[in-house]
């Protein structure tokens, strides 16, 4: 991650639906990697990419020879442009779904994800940025970080984050038995027979593969802006989730594994993807005095790109509506005054104080009404730029789908070396990388875990 | 108050680490002292009687390749040795000897007498003398004052010793040997951080009390081992380990009288080590384990003290006897010495630079336990790099240090300065990253171009080391050279060697790599030259693991770049805004002297490496 000339790439822009969108690819091979997804009208030179010039052509995959994508491409050599390494840019004009996939084409070409204000980095670093800018520089390195730490949790499905851990887990337990066999020989510790880390190795690939099928079909990583419907109990939170699934007839996820316990569903409003997170705790009313209170809203909001927050038109602010109206400072949120059918008795002058700017809507989640306006406001929120719509998940997708392909990579050499009758230090080599690559979508750092699983799993001693 | 003498260095402590501080900065050209406090301990192993295995076996050659002495002592005084882990890959092999005890302490004890330039003595060492945050010398018990530029403490388990047994407990070293108490006084007036960390030792037992039919015999290997490049042992007598198991008998027994156990009554407070642990915290821990093996060792060829390996405790006497005498072969068993546990004081190793200087006061250095690991090959390697680096300070010369992709010595101390540690260390392969490069067959060929730069390894040690070098050069190529083809000649050879036809031309490389093919086999059907058995294996493994040591050869050049990226030690990271706050406290303590170093200190991120990157660039800039 912290090498320095390696080629990186990133989505320049912002994603947002039917928008332009630009893949920037900076480092030596970008030239190379640009020739291999790109490709100009028949009859025009394909070698010739001439710096500062915009040529048009298509995005191929180079595996299949699909297109993928109208583009411009545009190149800048060395020591002209904003990295002062060889540049290139795609500008891909299908919208978010073929800009990803130009931007894995650009990975599996070589390049590496960008981390965030990795160009910025660069540029200062090669000299583009002067001296006096250098505290600037720092600043964006960190606050890109913040944010994508932010985001990439947020945008981490539950689902996804428990199956990676749990593969991650059982790659440790083998790694943990096989270096605990080379480091204490003399301890009765199970020598692995190959065909029993073959087997082990096979099936962790499986599992691999299966999760990788899941992610690339979108039935794991789903993008969306990450939402959060907060309220107390009782004011229509659950009914307002039914009536924007409902009345859109939105796309309702059963994600496998999790049908007693659905922690996301995806509904799309005019185009945007919303992602509600938390819809069990939505959803759950057994419990729901216990289970909800303002810490959970808290919870939900730290992860949140938008929040909703529902109160009761038909009764007075209670102290606990202020404190979960306390939650939106600094954060994008519509105000939602549910039950509009009812006789109003709560205060509206005193809500639209608390909101402090924030879009207030009367809805009526049962009778459907206002939820057009709610949709135009979200909608208005998105398009103008206050929220950086769904750029975390977007990100966080192509990273988490690299980084999933790269870890069944290590783990099938890992299984060609045990096949090939290599020793366990050999096969050891690739487990461990992908076990590394595993915990950066988890945010796992390697630390001592080989050593406490060792010495958990085995009694060793002299 | 009396002058004792001045020295360029003084080593405080006479263990495995002392001794190799002590040989080297003499062997260097430093006039140094060695002071023990009991001449008739040095070097004494008051473990087990054993050198060597996986990473530690691996150290042991490094420090032979370097030009220290612990491989050389353990082959004069080898009465068994095995090569552990021939069943997996060459980068795991790993020597283990049984060393005769009495022998080891006295062959060391003449060597290091014998050794031009070093002075050893017997004297308890209460303080250590600094002045402007450098060190001026020592003053001893009885009040003798002896100068010096550099020191290097090697203090072992004896800073504030502490035996327990059952219930009772007092001040002590190992072995029956004294504590030194004010000494650990005077490191904590000079600012240094202590830890408190605990081991333990079984009960050696009387051979003539024992049932050896009862038992699994554990012969040492029938081909001659060494551990130093240089030693020419071809024959040696070899005496035979002992094997058995405790039973549900000796759990019970044990169990029950865990409430006589000290590390379960609060009278133990130090840290265990994990992988060292007493038998009452293996029944503990993992109940549901039936049986634990037992190693019954010989503590060499002129006692009749026998180790139990496997069953270190600080049980009360009688509960040891009655566990024991549950176990097959140890029904009619005599203590010779029962198992305890010792407390000491040892250093929170991340004071220290990877020269194992202390930050903070100039010529102080410490090695070994004292810096919180265990294991005499551990400490060892430490007294090696204390003592160069003492004798290179002396004069005037820049610092020694090994990196994580050059030695098993690198991982050890860098994992040391740049992570501390919070239970005694052990090295384990599985530490080293770049374990496939890091052998333990080619240690020589890794260090002793250093050794002989630090000017420790003599002439005869880098002229053998050259002639295997250029040997190994002159085989791969000519095996890269050979060109065989699908002729009909050639594949009946193939067949005759058992091994399939060629498809197309190929190399005598490319044949090796075959897993049924050998150097051997190749020589006697392509008319080779014959190979050392030492050089043979070299080539072979370069060929057949060659994709997998790319590998790792890739990742430690990946990575280079960051350790050649020198942070100075001045800067203030308190001033570097964008720095999490965890990195700037870790960054601050630490004092990482590479931006590569940085990098394994947890807590920092990789944005924070970033930020760092261009702090660093701004700094040459301004001063452009």
């Amino acid at each position: 991650m912290l090498i320095q000339d390696d080629t990186i790439a990133a989505v320049a822009t912002a994603v947002g639906e039917g928008s332009i969108g630009i893949v920037r690819v900076s480092g030596p091979k970008a030239m190379l990697i640009a020739r291999s997804v790109f490709r100009r009208p028949a009859g025009k030179p394909e070698q010739e990419l001439p710096s500062h010039c915009a040529s048009y052509g298509h995005v191929v995959d180079p595996a299949t020879g699909d297109t993928v994508d109208e583009a411009l491409l545009l190149p800048m050599r060395a020591p002209r442009s904003y990295t002062r390494e060889d540049v290139v840019e795609i500008h891909c004009h299908g919208g978010p779904v073929p800009l990803r996939r130009t931007l894995e084409l650009v990975l599996d070409a070589g390049a590496r994800m960008a981390e965030p204000g990795e160009f910025t980095k660069r540029a200062f670093l090669n000299g583009r940025l002067d001296l006096s800018q250098a505290e600037a520089v720092m600043d964006v390195i960190r606050a890109k970080t913040d944010a994508s730490l932010r985001m990439a949790v947020g945008h981490l499905s539950g689902v996804l984050s428990a199956k990676v851990k749990a593969l991650r887990h059982e790659i440790l337990r083998l790694i943990a038995q096989l270096e605990a066999a080379i480091d204490f020989p003399e301890e009765d510790i199970e020598d692995l027979a190959a065909q029993k880390v073959s087997r082990a190795l096979a099936r962790l690939v499986e599992d691999l593969e299966a999760l990788l099928t899941t992610a690339q079909t979108g039935r794991i990583l789903r993008e969306g802006m990450a939402t959060a419907i907060i309220g107390k109990p009782n004011v229509g939170k659950s009914s307002l989730l039914n009536a924007l699934l409902g009345e859109k007839r939105a796309i309702v996820t059963d994600i496998p594994g999790t049908t007693r316990d659905i922690i996301e569903e995806y509904v799309n409003i005019g185009g945007i993807p919303l992602k509600i997170v938390d819809t069990a705790g939505i959803r759950d009313t057994a419990d729901i005095v216990e289970r909800i209170g303002v810490e959970r809203a808290r919870e939900a909001v730290a992860e949140a790109d938008l929040i909703l927050l529902v109160l009761d038109a038909s009764a007075k602010l209670t102290a606990e509506d202020k404190k979960v109206l306390d939650l939106l400072a600094g954060r994008q949120a519509i105000v939602l005054v549910n039950k509009s059918d009812l006789p109003e008795a709560v205060d509206m002058g005193e809500v639209g104080r608390l909101a402090a700017g924030k879009s207030i809507i009367r809805v009526s989640a049962l009778e459907g009404t206002g939820v057009g306006e709610l949709e135009q406001a979200i909608a208005g929120m998105v398009y103008s730029g206050k929220i950086n719509q769904a750029e975390g998940a977007f990100v966080t997708n192509v990273r988490h789908k690299h980084l999933l392909s790269q870890a069944r990579e290590r783990l099938a050499e890992a299984l060609a070396t045990a096949q090939a009758g290599m020793p366990p230090d050999c096969i050891v080599v690739d487990l461990r990388s992908s076990w590394e690559v595993l915990g950066e979508i988890t945010g796992e750092t390697v630390g001592e875990d080989i050593l406490d699983q060792i010495f958990s799993q085995f009694c060793i001693g002299k | 108050m009396f002058n004792a003498g001045t020295y360029d260095v003084v080593v405080i402590g006479a263990g495995h680490a002392g001794c190799e501080a002590a040989l080297a900065s003499a062997r260097m050209g430093c006039r140094t002292l060695m002071a023990t406090l009991n001449l008739d301990n040095i070097a004494m192993m008051p473990c087990n009687p054993a050198v060597g295995g996986p990473a530690k076996g691996h150290l042991v050659r490094e420090i032979d390749a370097i030009g220290g002495e612990m491989g050389i002592n353990t082959d004069k005084t080898c009465i068994q040795a095995r090569m552990l882990n021939t069943g997996k890959g060459p980068a795991v092999h790993a020597l283990r000897a049984q060393a005769d005890k009495s022998l080891y302490h006295l062959f060391m004890k003449e060597t290091a007498e014998g050794q031009a330039n070093l002075v050893v003595k017997q004297l308890l060492i209460d303080r250590i003398l600094v002045k402007g945050g450098a060190v001026e010398g020592i003053e001893t018990e009885t009040g003798e004052i002896i100068r010096c530029q550099c020191v290097v403490i090697a203090s072992g388990t004896y800073l504030r010793g502490k035996i327990i047994l059952g219930d009772v407990s007092y001040p002590g070293g190992p072995g029956g040997q004294r504590h030194a108490e004010k000494l650990s006084h005077s490191l904590q007036e000079m600012g240094i951080t202590l830890m408190r960390f605990k081991t333990g030792t079984p009960a050696r037992v009387d051979r003539r009390t024992l049932d050896f039919s009862k038992m699994t015999v554990q012969p040492g290997d029938e081909a001659v081992h060494n551990f130093s490049f240089m030693s020419e042992v071809a024959t040696r007598d070899q005496v035979p380990c002992w094997l058995t198991y405790t039973n549900e008998r000796t759990h019970q027994i044990i169990r029950d009288n865990l409430h006589r156990a000290p590390l379960y009554t609060g009278m133990i407070e130090g840290t265990g080590p994990r992988y060292c642990p007493s038998i009452e915290d293996k029944v503990v821990r993992f109940a549901e384990k039936e049986s634990h093996q037992l190693f019954i060792e010989p503590e060499g060829l002129h006692t009749s003290e026998m180790y139990v390996q496997g069953m270190s405790t600080s049980l009360p006497v009688e509960v040891q006897y009655a566990f024991l005498r549950t176990i097959p072969g140890l029904e009619r068993v005599e203590i010779m010495r029962p198992g305890y546990a010792i407390e000491y004081d040892c250093v929170d190793p991340t004071q220290l630079k990877a020269t194992l200087e202390f930050k903070h006061i100039a010529g102080l250095f410490s090695a070994g336990q004292a810096n919180g690991t265990s294991g005499y090959e551990e400490a060892a390697a430490q007294g090696l790099i204390a003592g160069i680096n003492a004798a290179l300070q002396v004069k005037k010369k820049p610092p020694f240090t090994l990196g994580r992709a050059e030695a098993y010595i690198g991982v050890l101390i860098d994992d040391l300065v740049t992570k501390g540690t919070n239970e005694p260390y052990r090295i384990m392969t599985s530490r080293a990253e770049y374990r496939l490069i890091l052998r333990q067959d080619n240690a020589d060929l890794r260090l002793t171009e250093l050794g002989r730069r630090v000017g420790l390894a003599g002439d005869e040690r880098y002229n053998r080391f050259l002639l295997k070098r250029d040997a190994i050069d002159r085989a791969l190529s000519l095996l890269a050279r050979t060109m065989i083809t699908p002729v009909p000649d050639i594949q009946e050879k193939l067949r005759n060697m058992g091994t399939s036809e060629l498809r197309s031309g190929s190399n005598l490389s490319e044949l090796l790599r075959r897993t049924e093919v050998s150097y051997e086999l190749l020589r006697l059907y392509f008319d080779l030259p014959g190979l050392s058995p030492a050089v043979r294996e070299q080539v072979e493994i370069a060929i057949k693991y060659e994709g997998y040591i790319k590998k790792q050869a890739e990742q430690v050049e990946r990575a280079a770049k960051l350790e050649a990226r020198l942070l100075p030690p001045d800067i203030d990271y308190a001033q570097i805004g964008g720095l999490s706050l965890e990195a700037r406290q870790k960054l601050a303590k630490i004092q990482p002297a590479s931006v590569g170093q940085a990098a394994r200190i947890s807590g920092v991120s990789p944005a924070d490496i970033s930020i760092l990157l261009v702090y660093l660039e701004q700094l040459k800039r301004r001063e452009e």
